[in-house]
């Protein structure tokens, strides 16, 4: 193997700084005793006491988290279903349209689906709050949800559905049995990518919300405008400490597994 | 066909109907609505705009009704004009600097040894799943005039005077860049790691200097990387929202924020809604590249 170069070690180091510094700052910042952000007044957890006691903090946590639950399941199961009919019906009636449906949430701006969503739900007279966020995330997540889904579906061995199904196996039974086991991991990674994009998403709920379901990124976005405080670091640190724990979490889970299939092959 | 299709056509066209359906009444309905009312007239009313549908009788009524005021109105205001343009050019601006400094990333990676690669690769993504507004909030702190870069940058005596960096273009470049920089450096990186070394000892047996290597083999390959990691930048970028709002300036004119602001604050409807009609014409040709670009990609693979 050759040796790294030092370009190449500089270039790593410097990116990854790029990438994680603002982050580190960030989290120091939360355990700031000033209330002022950028002048270090000792160490203190005060500001996460003060977020446990933010009532309309807490609310928008927890409705964020329902939002997301919700989304992030009924993306999955539509997702996965799309990805099937995509990837298993050779022709069908409209397939272009379809597939052209299910590519352009990818690529659209957020404001313009947030946009045509309300127009929508006032077209319709369907009043907006909780669920009409959850039906917009929906939406635009289980189209993210069909391409991951999709890429798994594209190397996997129908063969094997084919033979529980000449077996006798009623088709859906086949599915649960056979085909789900083997495309969980993008399934499951589908699902995580929705529920981090509606955890995340400000511009879409904002346009498709109404009163009494305020999310928690339009909570922290309204307090930023306002001006930067130590307890919105707070808040940002403990969303940062869960993501990474379980993006973490889940990649050491796939590479135990991984290296659990590699073995008796070895 | 297989077995399968013909014993249970029933099941799988529901399998297929059911997120057609859904696509169809969230997705492709409101885009017709947007049409629909960016023709319309603005009313004073509630909802604010003349109602969209009365039934197909009113129908040869209703089209007689439309009207393209709203897009000459949207022509004849400098600002919109200006918003587009603009977009179009921070877009631009902030997608070359990703590239620069996304490239010796990706390549760094790509010469990393195999067994580092995959962690490589997840400390790349790792910020994607972080909140992005929270990432751009990170930034405020670090840019204000008392912020950190400048105590930092006065500590050391380069300059002595604040730079003025936060609420101007420049913070929304570096705020495309560092919220992008992850779009950019995969698919780089997927080019990059597939390029055969025995090219580069090749062109080095033939005499290639190592700037000559890069630029006639290295880079040459990667230009699919390239392509795509661009349009993933720069197809976002346009239609951004949260950094010009939170990182630019009132000068700062992006075409998000004007159709934010539009809807929001002015609460003109129909205008919002030929901005964003206009908006997605301006974006069919990227993404019409970029999609080639991924097909083309696929194919290769």
């Amino acid at each position: 193997m050759r040796r790294m170069g030092f370009f190449n070690l500089a270039a790593l180091a410097l990116g990854f700084g790029f990438l994680y510094l603002p982050i580190v700052i960030l989290i120091i910042y939360s355990f700031n005793a000033s209330r002022l952000v950028t002048v270090w007044g000792g160490f203190s957890t005060q500001w996460y006491v003060a977020m446990l006691h933010n009532g309309q903090l807490l609310d928008a946590a927890w409705v964020t988290l329902r939002v997301a639950l919700l989304s992030a399941t009924l993306a999955t199961v539509l997702g996965t279903m799309a990805a099937i009919a995509l990837v298993r019906r050779g022709r069908f009636a409209g397939r272009t349209l379809f597939s052209g449906m299910v590519a352009a949430p990818l690529v659209m701006p957020d404001v313009i689906i947030g946009l045509s969503l309300l127009l929508l739900f006032v077209a319709i007279g369907f009043d907006r709050g909780f669920w009409t966020v959850v039906i917009a995330h929906t939406t635009v997540t289980m189209c993210f949800v069909a391409v991951v889904v999709q890429s798994r579906l594209a190397s996997f061995d129908f063969s094997l559905e084919e033979a529980a199904l000449d077996l006798g196996a009623p088709p859906i039974k086949a599915f649960f049995l056979v085909t789900l086991p083997v495309i969980f991991p993008a399934v499951a990674a589908g699902w995580m990518l929705a529920f981090t994009l509606s955890l995340d998403d400000l511009v879409i709920a904002s346009f498709t919300t109404g009163p009494g379901a305020t999310t928690l990124p339009m909570r922290i976005y309204s307090q930023v405008r306002l001006g930067v405080t130590p307890e919105i670091n707070a808040v940002s640190t403990v969303l940062v400490g869960i993501v990474t724990a379980a993006v973490i979490g889940a990649s050491l889970f796939t590479w135990i597994r991984a290296r659990r299939e590699k073995r008796p092959a070895a | 066909m297989s077995m399968a299709e013909t014993r249970t056509p029933l099941q799988r066209r529901i399998v297929t109907w059911i997120p057609y359906f859904w696509l169809l009444v969230f997705f492709l309905a409101p885009f017709l609505i947007v049409l629909k009312i960016s023709l319309s007239e603005t009313a004073i009313a509630m909802p604010p705009y003349r109602p969209v549908f009365d039934g197909l009788a009113g129908l040869w009524a209703k089209l007689a009704e439309l009207s393209g005021a709203n897009y000459e109105w949207i022509a004849g205001d400098p600002l919109y004009w200006h918003s587009y343009l603009s977009s179009l050019w921070i877009a631009a601006v902030s997608t070359l600097v990703t590239l620069l400094v996304g490239y010796p990333i990706a390549y760094g990676m790509a010469r990393a040894p195999a067994a580092w690669r995959p962690a490589l690769v997840m400390f790349v993504i790792l910020p994607f799943w972080t909140s992005f507004l929270i990432r751009v909030y990170a930034w405020i702190g670090i840019l204000k005039p008392e912020g950190l870069l400048n105590q930092f940058l006065l500590w050391t005596g380069l300059i002595d005077q604040p730079l003025f960096i936060m609420n101007t273009n420049t913070a929304v470049f570096i705020g495309i860049v560092y919220c992008y920089l992850p779009f950019m450096v995969l698919p780089l990186y997927a080019t990059l790691e597939k390029l055969d070394p025995a090219l580069l000892e090749a062109a080095a047996d033939l005499g290639a200097g190592a700037i000559a290597r890069f630029w006639q083999v290295t880079f040459p390959l990667s230009l699919p990387g390239v392509l795509a990691g661009s349009l993933l930048v720069f197809i976002p970028a346009v239609g951004e929202f949260v950094i010009p709002d939170l990182l630019g300036g009132s000068q700062t004119l992006m075409i998000g924020r004007t159709l934010w602001n539009e809807f929001f604050a002015n609460r003109d409807w129909p205008v919002a809604s030929a901005v964003a009609i206009v908006l997605l014409l301006v974006l069919v040709i990227p993404i019409v590249l970029f999609q080639n670009a991924q097909k083309r990609l696929g194919e290769e693979r």
